[in-house]
């Protein structure tokens, strides 16, 4: 269970390119990805970086969330700060990717949050506490749980070489 | 049951009889490409080896492509330093399918795939890259993972978790009318599917549109089939695909071409006449706000762009030359031209077509991403328009978020350089020698 503010509110279709600017695809250390995040939304990557915007916060966005380049900068960015992501839909590659960094992700096609909303990410469930409704998750395909429960893909890779002679 | 396209090279990869869509398979994989973005792979895939004891030795060299095409010639030390990172892991490695920044083998990665046969019917591709469904244009089941899950393939030569996918079948048939392009095609299609309606699906592509169509404009339609969200498109291979795969990609190899079985169930039918089709536009800033472009001609452009993994083959820069031959591009408003790879370059040289244009007034550069994605070259003023013959409109796609990009044919960016605005080619009114 996890709770946590909504602090950036987005629609459909936000694209890798408004995650992760592809003019800065040549900085690719997830170390040093974090600073791009949302660089475009100066306000927002400023509190970002100001460390204003504590881990777990919440972006609350609607469907097809990181639709567009594969780019995992996009994804490492946002688990740099320890963000969640909540959407209405997320694009196939983005997914894929959040599971094996780790990065804390729910797809909850119905969800309703404004900037400011706090949420608890429960069991099935995301309730908002400020308008007090509850919204279905749909849950990560099965075969993905394994991955999430080695801590991520390098992990789990890991311990398939390690198994192998 | 009967199965897909999609489902039946599945089942085969993994050496089943039977893949029924949401299984899930680890199939081997037949190639895996990155470009620039290598340097992150070689980052995830040493990590995965630390601390193991074992040495950092990929699955099989000669199943990864490496290919330098996103910021070519390097555009900042960071990039030349990747680059250099990249070089010298390929060294090691003992990796012989590396395009480096050359005149001679270099090109946009998904160009270079097909034209150098890399790709073949029933092949498991994956590619650090969004348009890596490009190769189901030659038959493969190919597909954009992340950086991180590429170096899990580097290290055990299968691509976990993949389930099997329902299929959107695609039926074209009729003609294309004049001035009516692939390019178009796929524009309707992601218009009417949505930007999101093919997520974790396939498109396959039937009819006799299709059948008719050569590899290249199969490639325009299977690498924006992303652009739907669709995890691959695909085009069963037939005689297209072994005429080029031997004739221009130098294949000597038996193929092993099939299609999927005639009692196959798929998810959804979409049935689309060609010859009813007219040029169409893709607005900001979602590939899918699709409009005719009866609804959007006259609108003034600054920039325009033909090239680009989508449109920058021969074929499209011809198209281009026949239509600016002798004509000229009109003050105020600039033409770039990024052919796919180096082959084309020089071909296009020894057409003519690269002297068409140049007199025309187009800067043609060299193959590359370039402009397509804002990294190098080609960045879009304040309020500046562009059109393009790429893939992708988002907000900042060309290098700035106040700007606005419309995507289009060779043939639209063509006709619309030598007016300033957008234009279809079916009614240029400039007779060519007007300059």
């Amino acid at each position: 269970m996890a709770k946590g503010k909504v602090v950036l509110a987005l629609g459909d279709d936000i694209s890798t390119d408004i995650i992760y600017p592809g003019r800065f695809m040549a900085t690719v250390l997830p170390k040093e990805t974090p600073q791009f995040a949302f660089v475009d939304n100066a306000e927002f990557n400023r509190r970002l970086k100001a460390k204003e915007i504590p881990a777990g916060s919440v972006i609350a966005a609607g469907k097809n969330f990181g639709c567009g380049s594969s780019r995992e900068q996009a994804v490492s960015c946002l688990k740099g700060y320890d963000l969640a992501v909540v959407a209405k839909g997320i694009a196939r590659i983005f997914l894929q990717s959040a599971i094996n960094l780790g990065l804390n992700i729910v797809i909850c096609p119905e969800v309703e949050a404004a900037a400011g909303d706090e949420l608890e990410i429960a069991e099935g469930k995301v309730r908002n506490l400020t308008s007090g409704k509850s919204f279905a998750i749909t849950p990560l395909p099965k075969a993905r749980q394994a991955i999430i429960d080695a801590g991520g893909l390098i992990p789990y890779t890991r311990d398939l070489l390690l198994a192998r002679r | 049951m009967g199965m897909t396209y999609a489902q039946k090279l599945l089942a085969k990869a993994c050496g089943r009889t039977q893949a029924a869509v949401g299984d899930v398979l680890e199939p081997p994989v037949s190639l895996a490409m990155s470009h620039e973005n290598g340097a992150l792979v070689i980052n995830q895939f040493d990590e995965i080896f630390q601390g193991t004891g074992r040495e950092a030795k990929v699955w099989n060299p000669e199943r990864i492509a490496l290919i330098f095409d996103h910021r070519v010639p390097a555009e900042s030390a960071k990039t030349a330093t990747n680059q250099k990172k990249i070089r010298e892991f390929v060294a090691k490695q003992g990796i012989r399918k590396f395009h480096d920044v050359r005149g001679d083998v270099g090109g946009v990665c998904h160009q270079i795939l097909p034209e150098n046969g890399y790709v073949r019917p029933g092949y498991v591709v994956v590619g650090t890259d969004s348009h890596t469904t490009s190769h189901g244009a030659l038959g493969a089941f190919s597909f954009g993972v992340g950086a991180t899950e590429m170096a899990s393939v580097w290290t055990l030569g299968r691509i976990l978790n993949v389930e099997v996918p329902g299929t959107i079948k695609v039926v074209v048939d009729g003609k294309f009318p004049e001035g009516v392009y692939p390019k178009d095609l796929i524009l309707h299609l992601i218009g009417k599917v949505t930007s999101e309606g093919a997520n974790f699906k396939v498109f396959e592509f039937h009819g006799a549109a299709i059948r008719a169509m050569s590899t290249s404009g199969r490639l325009v339609l299977c690498n924006m089939s992303v652009e739907a969200g669709a995890t691959s498109g695909l085009v069963p291979p037939d005689e297209e695909t072994r005429r080029y795969l031997k004739e221009e990609a130098g294949v000597r190899e038996p193929l092993d071409c099939f299609g999927p079985d005639s009692d196959a169930v798929y998810d959804q039918t979409i049935t689309i006449d060609a010859s009813r089709l007219e040029p169409q536009i893709a607005c900001p800033h979602t590939v899918d706000n699709v409009k005719p472009i009866s609804a959007v001609a006259g609108k003034k452009v600054q920039q325009i762009v033909i090239g680009s993994c989508t449109n920058g083959r021969l074929d499209d820069l011809e198209i281009a030359a026949r239509i600016l031959k002798g004509r000229r591009v009109v003050d105020g408003t600039r033409l770039l031209v990024f052919p796919a790879s180096w082959r084309i370059y020089r071909e296009a040289m020894k057409s003519g077509a690269l002297a068409d244009l140049a007199a025309a007034g187009a800067v043609i550069c060299n193959p590359g991403c370039g402009p397509c994605l804002g990294v190098h070259q080609g960045a879009l003023g304040d309020k500046e328009v562009a059109l393009a013959t790429t893939n992708r409109n988002f907000k900042g796609r060309m290098g700035n978020p106040n700007a606005e990009v419309y995507l289009c044919s060779p043939a639209v960016a063509a006709a619309s350089a030598i007016t300033g605005a957008i234009t279809d080619p079916r009614t240029l009114t400039v007779p060519q020698g007007a300059r």
